[in-house]
């Protein structure tokens, strides 16, 4: 019953598609279903092809009867953020700049996937030009959280989250810049993951920030995210910033590493500005781990807690004002119909097709590397930046890994935080120092609120320890049973 | 740091090739104005003896093999040209 797969985890959908008990074809059918049933409300996708995944889950049914099936992923719907690329696939970065762009290649995930036989499952929403940490950004339409459809569901990857929290798609692609992947995994009770910076092939991603922007896996479990991380990770040559390194068995590693783990709390992540009930249930989950038999320090992180959003606002909104600068009006893109000549083109083509907030962060690095200015905010966020990651590898001296909140709430409210920009910065402040310092992170569930909204444990890993970060969220998965609560839609 | 916290918005927003309305440069001055004395606390930061991180985890020397590889095919790069005419995209006058 079609009911019944669209909550299975992906690894239990992949036994049974490899005892056959159930095609590919059934499987699009029963998320095309949910997704027609529910994302009227939960509006987490931009659009999704039917008639293309349908076609693809046929040829993997028949590589399948053959006995040439590639793997735990052939046959799987994985949700796509709209900021990857996919050939022929709509790819518009929730963005009037590129509402109608098809994209003309497929990114080295999307072809990761594929080479997988995974299929490409829709076009996910998110914040414009992944700005943002609601999903309000969107040039199109909000997504709502679906444990509360008043609420939202964090961005910039909300639609990803949202679909997967929601039954619509068992696997999601999305991307964190400062968080943006981890914050609505735990907005809407879902694992999510950032890779180590350099782990996942950059090729194919619209570009926001190139030395913070990573893909990563959203999931109901670990191990499904394992399974996802495991497939789309690993050196690319397309991608000179792509690091070199031996890609474990994820999904093995995790039976594999038992701990007990030394584990750090960093101090000033548990001070004010931190809700009681995230702060409970966060502290539950290290009593949890202290149980079973985890050495549990307090770390210091000085300068993380108190300088990262600004070190991020500055070198973020820097590289964003580069990236952005190639949507002109020129070889694809909105274009402007009022525009007297060619400069003339690109100040109205831009301002036509960027919405406020990209417009905001643009001026905002524009004006923190003009001359005069370059010196004073950009250089100096660069070396502040040096001085957060020196505060994580001595942290990393005592530990094998950090657990801290994701973020200071649960899911508020829509329109709650969106008229005050810096407020909106400023919930990021657990993720965002992360990206700066190129760790990898992911946020599992650790319960809910009395309202019930879920509540995610981050978990911050050494570089390129992916293994030993989804062992450490595995064990207090499996110790829980926060995974098998769905909401009620 | 005394660098000062309003922006010369019409400079940047032509740098920039934005063209904002009054009510926006209104609006983002201010926006902006507040980010920019949140941003001042990094004066606080004894930086003195530190080198800049442009990239977490810098790899060195990445050097492609120098082959000829296919690119898009023209029809294809151009499919999502607002204006194309002979296998060019159509922009207005640079150069009279």
């Amino acid at each position: 019953m079609s009911s019944d797969l669209i909550f299975k985890s992906a690894a239990e959908l992949a036994a049974l598609l490899e005892a056959k008990q159930v095609s590919s074809v059934e499987l699009i059918r029963a998320f095309s279903s949910r997704t027609k049933a529910v994302d009227g409300r939960v509006r987490a996708f931009n659009s999704f092809d039917e008639a293309g995944a349908l076609d693809q889950a046929r040829i993997s049914d028949a590589r399948r009867a053959a006995g040439q099936a590639r793997g735990a992923l052939d046959g799987m719907p994985v949700g796509i953020k709209d900021v990857i690329a996919v050939e022929g696939q709509p790819l518009t970065a929730s963005s009037r700049m590129l509402a109608d762009f098809i994209s003309p290649y497929d990114a080295t995930v999307t072809r990761k996937l594929k080479d997988a036989g995974a299929i490409p499952w829709g076009r996910l929403n998110m914040d414009e030009f992944a700005m943002g940490s609601s999903t309000e950004n969107s040039a199109f339409h909000p997504t709502c959280n679906p444990w509360d459809l008043e609420r939202v569901p964090g961005g910039s990857s909300g639609g990803a989250a949202a679909a997967v929290a929601a039954g619509e798609a068992p696997l999601a692609l999305g991307s964190d810049t400062g968080g943006s992947i981890r914050q609505p995994a735990a907005f809407c009770g879902v694992v999510g993951l950032k890779p180590t910076y350099g782990l996942v092939s950059r090729y194919g991603l619209i570009a926001f920030a190139s030395s913070l922007d990573q893909i990563g896996p959203l999931a109901r479990t670990v191990e499904d995210a394992a399974m996802l991380l495991g497939t789309i990770a690993g050196h690319d040559p397309q991608d000179s910033t792509s690091f070199s390194t031996p890609i474990p068995d994820y999904r093995a590693e995790l039976k594999r590493r038992r701990g007990p783990w030394k584990l750090g709390v960093p101090k000033e992540y548990f001070g004010a500005g931190l809700d009681a009930e995230v702060g409970g249930a966060v502290n539950a989950a290290i009593g949890f781990y202290r149980k079973a038999g985890c050495e549990i320090r307090e770390v210091s992180l000085p300068l993380a807690a108190d300088y990262a959003i600004a070190v991020y606002y500055i070198i973020a909104t820097a590289e964003a004002s580069s990236n952005l600068a190639r949507y002109d009006g020129v070889r694809y893109g909105h274009r402007s119909k009022e525009a007297t000549d060619a400069i003339d083109l690109y100040f109205k083509s831009r301002a036509e097709g960027f919405g406020p907030e990209v417009k905001r962060r643009i001026i905002l690095g524009t004006h923190v590397l003009s001359s005069g200015y370059h010196d004073a905010y950009y250089l100096r966020a660069q070396k502040v930046r040096t001085l957060i990651r020196n505060d994580f590898m001595r942290a990393f001296q005592e530990v094998d890994a950090l657990l801290a909140p994701v973020a200071p709430t649960a899911a508020f409210k829509q329109g709650e935080k969106s008229s005050d920009p810096l407020a909106m910065y400023l919930s990021d402040i657990y993720t965002i120092s992360l990206n700066l310092a190129g760790l990898p992170g992911l946020s599992v569930p650790c319960g809910f609120t009395r309202g019930g909204l879920p509540v995610g444990l981050q978990i911050i890993g050494r570089p390129y320890q992916e293994a030993d970060l989804l062992a450490i969220a595995h064990a207090y998965e499996q110790g829980h049973d926060w995974h098998t609560k769905h909401p009620e839609l | 740091m005394a660098s000062p916290t309003d922006i010369n918005i019409d400079y940047v927003a032509n740098l920039a090739r934005l063209a904002l309305t009054d009510q926006e440069k209104e609006i983002f001055s201010r926006q902006l104005g507040d980010v920019l004395r949140y941003i001042e606390k990094l004066g606080e930061v004894d930086v003195s003896q530190v080198e800049p991180t442009a990239h977490a985890f810098p790899v060195f020397n990445i050097w492609a093999d120098d082959v000829p590889q296919p690119g898009l095919p023209v029809d294809v790069a151009l499919q999502n040209a607002p204006v194309q005419r002979d296998d060019m995209v159509v922009v207005p006058v640079v150069v009279e």
